[in-house]
């Protein structure tokens, strides 16, 4: 990735890209979403991840997964469907194994956390903490495929505060909250979470679906259903942003079928102080520096200094 | 494993619904060894949003060519098929574990079920280039669908086919038919062809596998063959292609296709 027409132009007059979010520095405002760009190493040959915003890396449990049986994918339209079910080798291996990797970056990196009670979220942050490289945690209280803990932990305002607090007086880590579509009242959770402590939220995990093969008469997914990701839900997350920018005073991480810089700004406009580029990596590989690249233009082009001007500019205009 | 645009140089219907794409690549059909796959983007549209993996079918470096082999089998390789001369396509590749190439001197079966000639075929072609002369059951449904037969035996090797109508050579099943082979070279011969030593390499649909597999484990030879699975991202990170696979002490794990497979030792694949 070289430097963009503009700025060759211009090189002295660069907008400024860097965000804080939650008390987590990042160059740029563009991190990849939870799963969908395992640990790095997957991606580093097609990018230098060095020019990521931060990187969240897939969900991580006490004790291994395996993970749900097969099939765990189905496409839909403009969209997929997917039931993993946190296969991740979990915390120990993870420290061990794939920390060690991504600390050789220049590179906030962020560890989403799933755990199936309070106490397997406390004990994770507490771990995490101790850890060289970890910039900031991802609460996951919202995966939709498994049967413990997950979505159960983010539909309900109350629980999904007492996670947070458990997080927080287990680490002084930045932590993040991973808020679920799949709720009546998305900003009475959002709400909850922040007068809980958490410094920002991750908006939003897939939406529950199911796919049926017609030829075969059954479900396509081996867990029947799954969460739904990709362009198809990108209505649904930018307005969850929307709504929850509104009411709570927490930076946001927008994320939700982003495929493109423009589908990023259109986030960023609605509240989001950061995005996350989730399925767009399985389709383009380089999705995530694509997006950096034409976040740069659009800010330079419309004369914008600084990315912090656009983090809800479009509900000024409404 | 790369990400380039490649250029399609042609693409040929083979019979109806099975296409040879030639894509202009030279740095993936310099680094590319059979048993591998592409990961394609098909349209540039959102839907079908996701990447095919197709394997590799052969090379011709001469041309920096790679060639794929593929059957119309939903809306990705139905947009693929509609590519001439000049378009461009995304391609990610290449990528996975590809097949051992054997030694000289080994004695090689190839089984291989209708499409699954696909990568059957690059295997083939390499083992041509160092001289092995391999054993190639070739099944299909039909006789029309007995694919690149006169190919293979052009490349030296002895072709055996079967088709499930009995339109040509073996009336059933090419595991039935390979099956026997196996039987009647251990009951004819004091020396069988078919030893610790040999290999037989093998792709096709499910249920031919898992028969081949079978096969193979009771008669006590090496085998590998090359799975096909739903896929995401291709690169390792969504773990949507896993597959059981029996570990080396004994427990079961999901490996994913893409970066651990396609192809995995016939005795560590766990059929459910």
């Amino acid at each position: 990735m070289g430097l963009s027409a503009t700025d060759q132009k211009n090189p002295g007059n660069m907008p400024n890209l860097a965000v804080n979010v939650g008390g987590i520095r990042m160059k740029n405002p563009v991190t990849t979403a939870s799963g969908t760009f395992g640990f790095g190493p997957e991606y580093a040959p097609y990018l230098d991840l060095n020019h990521l915003g931060a990187i969240i890396v897939k969900g991580i449990t006490l004790s291994p997964r395996t993970g749900n049986p097969t099939p765990r994918l189905a496409e839909t339209p403009a969209g997929i469907l997917n039931s993993i079910g946190l296969q991740n080798p979990g915390v120990e291996r993870f420290i061990a194994e794939a920390l060690p990797f991504l600390v050789k970056y220049d590179l906030p990196v962020i560890v989403n956390i799933a755990g199936d009670t309070v106490n397997d979220y406390a004990y994770l942050a507490e771990k995490l903490s101790r850890a060289t490289g970890v910039a900031g945690l991802e609460v996951n209280i919202s995966c939709p495929n498994v049967k413990k803990g997950g979505m159960q932990f983010g539909s309900d305002p109350a629980t999904a505060a007492e996670v947070t607090h458990a997080v927080k007086e287990s680490t002084d880590l930045p932590v993040i909250v991973k808020l679920s579509p799949n709720v009546t009242n998305i900003v009475a959770v959002a709400e909850k979470v922040a007068k809980a402590g958490a410094d920002a939220l991750s908006m939003i995990n897939t939406l529950l679906g199911l796919a049926i093969d017609i030829k075969k008469k059954r479900p396509v997914l081996g867990n029947i259903m799954g969460g739904l990701s990709g362009p198809a839900v990108k209505p649904v997350a930018l307005r969850a942003v929307w709504q929850v920018y509104q009411e709570v005073k927490l930076p946001i991480i927008g994320m939700g079928g982003i495929m493109t810089a423009e589908d990023a700004i259109e986030f960023i406009l609605a509240g989001a102080t950061a995005v996350a580029v989730g399925t767009a990596n399985f389709v383009n590989p380089r999705a995530t520096v694509e997006v950096i690249d034409g976040i740069e233009r659009y800010l330079a082009e419309n004369k914008i200094k600084d990315i912090s001007e656009l983090t809800g500019l479009a509900q000024k205009h409404k | 494993m790369l990400l380039v645009e490649a250029i399609v140089s042609k693409q040929e219907q083979i019979v109806p619904g099975h296409y040879r794409l030639y894509l202009f690549a030279p740095k993936i059909a310099e680094a590319a060894k059979p048993g591998q796959f592409l990961h394609i983007r098909c349209s540039n549209a959102l839907d079908p949003l996701l990447r095919r993996p197709i394997s590799i079918h052969a090379v011709d470096r001469a041309k920096s060519e790679v060639i794929l082999f593929y059957r119309v089998a939903g809306r990705g390789t139905a947009l693929l098929s509609k590519n001439k001369a000049g378009d461009r396509l995304s391609i990610l590749g290449p990528l996975g574990q590809g097949f051992s190439i054997p030694g000289a001197r080994t004695k090689v079966a190839v089984v291989s079920g209708g499409i699954g000639i696909a990568p059957l075929y690059f295997l083939l072609q390499e083992m041509a280039g160092s001289g092995i002369c391999a054993d190639v059951f070739l099944g299909a449904v039909t006789a029309k669908q007995l694919f690149f037969s006169e190919e293979i035996m052009n490349f030296g090797h002895r072709v055996i086919p079967s088709t499930d109508d009995g339109s040509a050579g073996y009336h059933g099943t090419v595991t039935a038919l390979f099956e026997e082979h196996i039987q009647k070279d251990n009951e004819q011969s004091n020396l069988p062809m078919y030893n610790k030593d040999s290999l037989i390499y093998g792709c096709g649909p499910h249920g031919m596998l898992k028969r081949l597999t079978e096969i193979i484990n009771k008669s006590g030879i090496s085998g590998e063959i090359s799975l096909e699975e739903r896929m995401g991202c291709g690169v390792g990170a969504c773990l949507s292609c896993v597959c059981k696979i029996r570990d080396k002490e004994g427990g079961v794990q999901y490996r994913r296709a893409c970066v651990e497979g396609p192809v995995f030792a016939a005795g560590e694949v766990i059929w459910d």
